[in-house]
């Protein structure tokens, strides 16, 4: 069978892969000029923390989420398992202790245990919260490994290629566009992210650190030779590529306040992106006649796209039915 | 209650900020019987109409949207916001904060006056976010406010009514003004509490939308708030220092 994936984000990719494994012929349609250019996975975080995402997120982003952990080691360059950390402010200790209520398979550290995991933050904070079964990666090395996985297997990978389902010929397209698919699924928003990477070479830290935020999750992200990624903002609005002055005064002040070395880091990019999201922020596998959309994968783009990867997959191949996915009222129902 | 002519059947607004998703707002909304709710206009996402998608999320909730000017500091600031919302949302309805500190959110009480009145005197509909002093509300109402929103506790602090008295002199001093008690809301208990003390009703957000189950918690301040209404109106019995038993001691047949 051949299937035309639209899409070279980390659901297009990922799904793109899952089926060419499965001996699919695949062909992958991308918009941008290269692989990431035009796609919000781009900014992601990169962090497979299933477990701490449960303090905001359904449980289903948990038990999908885990199947990274798995994943990712087999499939993308430097992908580092040294856990997440989770810190709060003095002031904000109750909340620090809201999330360690939310969320399970975690430590709670005291001041000693936190220097030991992270030396360079020794004295900073006297408790915080260990998750130590997460990891993280690199998004920007991660998506073109998928692409060389992609070629490996015989598949073809064309950039600079903008169209719809319906400018398709073939019997089976798999939709991947992100928000770009607003026009085929209407309940689809945007929710935007700001992010920046900064070269810190005064603090060295080898694990993602969470700092208990009131209104976002934010996080520092080593990415390697002291760059870190620090995100991310959460907006509803689906504008794409306006960083504001507010966004960058937060995240600053979280890493400012998390180490004061941050002070000094130079700032190497600022970027900005809106995340796909269906009204429950959970991910979506719908069929629509020969078009099969795989999306909404909000925030949890390299943490759920394996296991929904594998799903729209079985789905295609084999009329495979998940109602945790496939299900659109999933949500009134489980409330009603 | 009635406010600015609007006859409402619930006693409960709520706010939108911070819930896990929309669909969870949604379902909140709906368990709490609230039929107003408050929506921050957020600059960042008004640009373009980027945030037309949450908007129209709330439109489809059907209930009325009282838009707030949350994070404002200065009288500029809160009143170009408020004439910001006017546009986006088409309501005269305005929730007027202007915070005077970073650390408890007090309002301004200097700056919320001098707001209060440019926005009374441009067609605004204002429900002031105010402390429980008298002479504030006093000159609120002078200014054209025909509803007082006197704080619970801190905004987002969880604390409850951290000054029954004030309020108790603040419902027996304001007696024909719609008041609701605004902030600091932690427990229906909590918001059963205002009610008791004759509060026309109570605003939250935070207490819902942070709790582990907002939907369910929803539920219990739509109780919370009937509760406390009801026994207002039922008119609860004081307290005394002695017992007194509920059934006639004199004989005591059955005692052994």
């Amino acid at each position: 069978m051949k299937f035309t994936v639209i899409g070279a984000g980390v659901a297009g990719l990922t799904t793109a892969l899952a089926l060419a494994t499965r001996g699919a012929t695949v062909e992958v349609l991308e918009r941008g000029a290269s692989i990431g250019a035009e796609s919000c996975s781009r900014f992601a975080g990169g962090m497979l923390a299933p477990w701490c995402e449960a303090e905001s997120a359904e449980e289903l982003v948990v038990s999908l989420g885990v199947e990274s952990l798995s994943y990712w080691p087999q499939r993308a360059p430097h992908v580092v398992a040294r856990g997440s950390l989770v810190l709060a402010l003095q002031r904000d200790g109750a909340d620090l202790d809201r999330f360690a209520r939310r969320t399970r398979n975690s430590s709670l550290l005291d001041a000693d245990a936190i220097a030991a995991l992270e030396p360079d933050l020794a004295g900073r904070f006297r408790r915080g919260i260990f998750f130590a079964d997460e990891a993280h990666l690199d998004p920007r090395a991660a998506l073109p490994a998928l692409a060389e996985a992609l070629h490996a297997r015989g598949s073809s990978l064309t950039c600079n290629v903008e169209v719809r389902p319906n400018d398709i010929d073939g019997d089976h397209v798999i939709d991947c566009r992100g928000l770009a698919a607003r026009d085929a699924l209407p309940d689809l928003r945007g929710v935007k992210g700001e992010m920046l990477i900064v070269h810190c070479p005064d603090v060295t830290l080898t694990r993602p650190v969470r700092l208990v935020h009131p209104r976002f999750p934010l996080y520092i992200v080593p990415r390697g030779d002291n760059v870190y990624m620090i995100g991310a903002t959460m907006v509803e609005s689906s504008e794409r590529g306006r960083v504001t002055a507010r966004a960058m005064v937060e995240l600053l002040n979280a890493a400012y306040a998390l180490h004061p070395a941050f002070a000094e880091a130079e700032i190497m990019e600022i970027g900005c992106d809106a995340r796909p999201a269906f009204p429950d922020n959970l991910p979506r596998i719908r069929r629509n006649g020969r078009v099969l959309h795989v999306n909404g994968l909000y925030r949890h783009g390299f943490l759920l796209s394996p296991a929904l990867a594998r799903m729209a997959a079985a789905v295609a191949l084999d009329n495979a039915y998940f109602p945790e996915v496939m299900d659109e009222h999933r949500r009134q129902r489980t409330v009603a | 209650m009635k406010v600015y002519g609007i006859d409402l059947a619930s006693r409960l607004l709520l706010g939108t900020a911070q819930y896990p998703s929309p669909a969870i707002l949604a379902d909140a909304v709906r368990e709490s019987g609230a039929e107003v709710v408050t929506v921050s206009l957020r600059r960042e996402s008004g640009r373009e109409r980027a945030g037309q998608d949450f908007w129209r999320l709330i439109s489809e909730l059907g209930v009325r949207v009282l838009p707030n000017t949350a994070g404002c500091h200065t009288v500029k600031e809160a009143v170009a916001t408020a004439q910001m919302a006017r546009e986006v949302f088409g309501t005269s309805w305005i929730k007027l904060e202007v915070i005077g500190d970073h650390e408890t959110l007090q309002p301004d009480v200097f700056g919320l006056v001098e707001a209060a009145g440019v926005l009374a005197r441009d067609g605004f509909e204002v429900f002031p976010y105010t402390t429980d002093d008298l002479g504030v509300g006093e000159r609120l109402l002078e200014v054209g406010c025909k509803v007082l929103m006197p704080w619970g506790a801190p905004i987002g602090s969880a604390r409850g009514l951290a000054n029954p008295y004030a309020l108790r002199s603040y419902r027996a001093r304001f007696k024909d003004t719609p008041l609701i008690v605004d902030a600091g809301m932690g427990l229906p208990s909590h918001a059963a509490q205002a009610m008791e003390l004759g509060y026309d009703g109570v605003l939250l957000n935070t207490a819902v939308a942070k709790a582990g189950d907002p939907v369910n918690m929803a539920r219990a301040f739509r109780h919370g708030i009937e509760a406390g209404r009801a026994a207002f109106l039922a008119d609860p019995m004081e307290q005394r220092d002695m017992a007194s038993p509920s059934t006639p001691v004199f004989g005591m047949a059955f005692r052994t």
